[in-house]
């Protein structure tokens, strides 16, 4: 079995390795400096987060009119995007990670890549559901095989095989072998080429979904939608961000008990 | 079913998947730091 050491050298070499740079980045692989900021920003993001969360639907629901086209499913708008933000979002931290990893073999790039997966399928999961939900009382029907819904679709499964081919290369690490992280990483970045033709997927194709309503420093939609949707938005990253670090401290936990048994085994 | 039937039904799927996520991997953590902190005083 391979020592944590060995997989996690930054972790003992207190960040120093070779040259400035590296050494920068790796500083912050030291798993007591990132718990000893995990720990207190945890609850900050998911506190704050709950609360923008719980203004922003409170008003969509009962502050913000009804659109004149859509009606009051319109107010389904401060759960969808937000939903549909994060799971593009959740893939690009992913591709960053993965790429942070390979390239400069940051220990904690690889966790946050996998600690990024769950919430990221979930909101992409969230963001089908829901507009499927605005579906059937706007276009007449659940779903269409439209390129917007079926793109988001092929993302929730990316997420679905990264999360194993994740757990794979967990149970290939605890065997001593450490090909299978480099595998889960490679796909995480080759899977990032999805998120532009999601964002494209209404300008390339005839979509039955709308265009973007907020493109760089343009917005479509009437400021009195626009202030909740931001703060839902803002909300749900925190609530992300949240379950993120908790993610990551919990398989900080895990590789820590695995060390610490296979010290005990070898005493 | 009403307009309004769309929007609650979004919503609770939304709020309570939300609720789920954050009990799930609060509890995934609390169970994996107090074992941990078991297998330290060992």
């Amino acid at each position: 079995m391979k020592s944590l050491e060995a997989r996690f050298p930054a972790w003992q070499q207190g960040g120093a390795r070779g040259n400035l740079y590296s050494a920068y980045m790796h500083g912050f692989a030291n798993p007591t400096r990132f718990l000893s900021i995990a720990r207190p920003l945890t609850p900050v993001l998911l506190v704050s987060g709950l609360l923008l969360v719980g203004i922003a639907l409170y008003t969509g629901l009962f502050s913000t009119p009804a659109d004149r086209l859509m009606g009051e499913t319109v107010r389904i708008l401060y759960i969808h995007v937000p939903a549909a933000w994060l799971g593009m979002a959740g893939w690009t931290s992913i591709a960053i990670a993965s790429l942070i990893e390979l390239v400069w073999r940051h220990p904690l790039a690889g966790i946050a890549a996998r600690a990024s997966a769950l919430p990221g399928a979930f909101f992409a999961a969230i963001c089908l559901i829901t507009g499927s939900i605005w579906g059937k009382p706007t276009w007449g029907t659940w779903w269409v095989w439209d390129a917007r819904l079926t793109s988001m679709l092929v993302l929730f499964f990316l997420y679905l095989g990264y999360i194993a081919l994740a757990d794979a290369s967990q149970r290939e690490a605890a065997a001593g072998r450490t090909g299978m992280s480099r595998v889960a990483a490679i796909f995480g970045m080759v899977g990032a080429i999805n998120v532009p033709i999601i964002n494209r997927s209404v300008v390339w194709f005839n979509s039955i979904h709308q265009p973007a309503s907020i493109t760089a420093g343009k917005s479509s939609i009437d400021g009195v939608f626009l202030w909740p949707l931001s703060l839902a938005v803002l909300g749900f990253s925190f609530i992300f961000g949240a379950v993120v670090l908790m993610r990551m401290r919990t398989l900080l936990a895990h590789i820590r008990i695995e060390a610490r048994m296979r010290r005990m085994a070898m005493a | 079913m009403t307009q309004w039937t769309y929007v609650i039904l979004a919503y609770a799927v939304g709020i309570g998947g939300t609720l789920a996520l954050l009990l799930f991997s609060r509890s995934a953590l609390r169970r994996a730091e107090k074992q941990f902190d078991e297998i330290k005083r060992k």
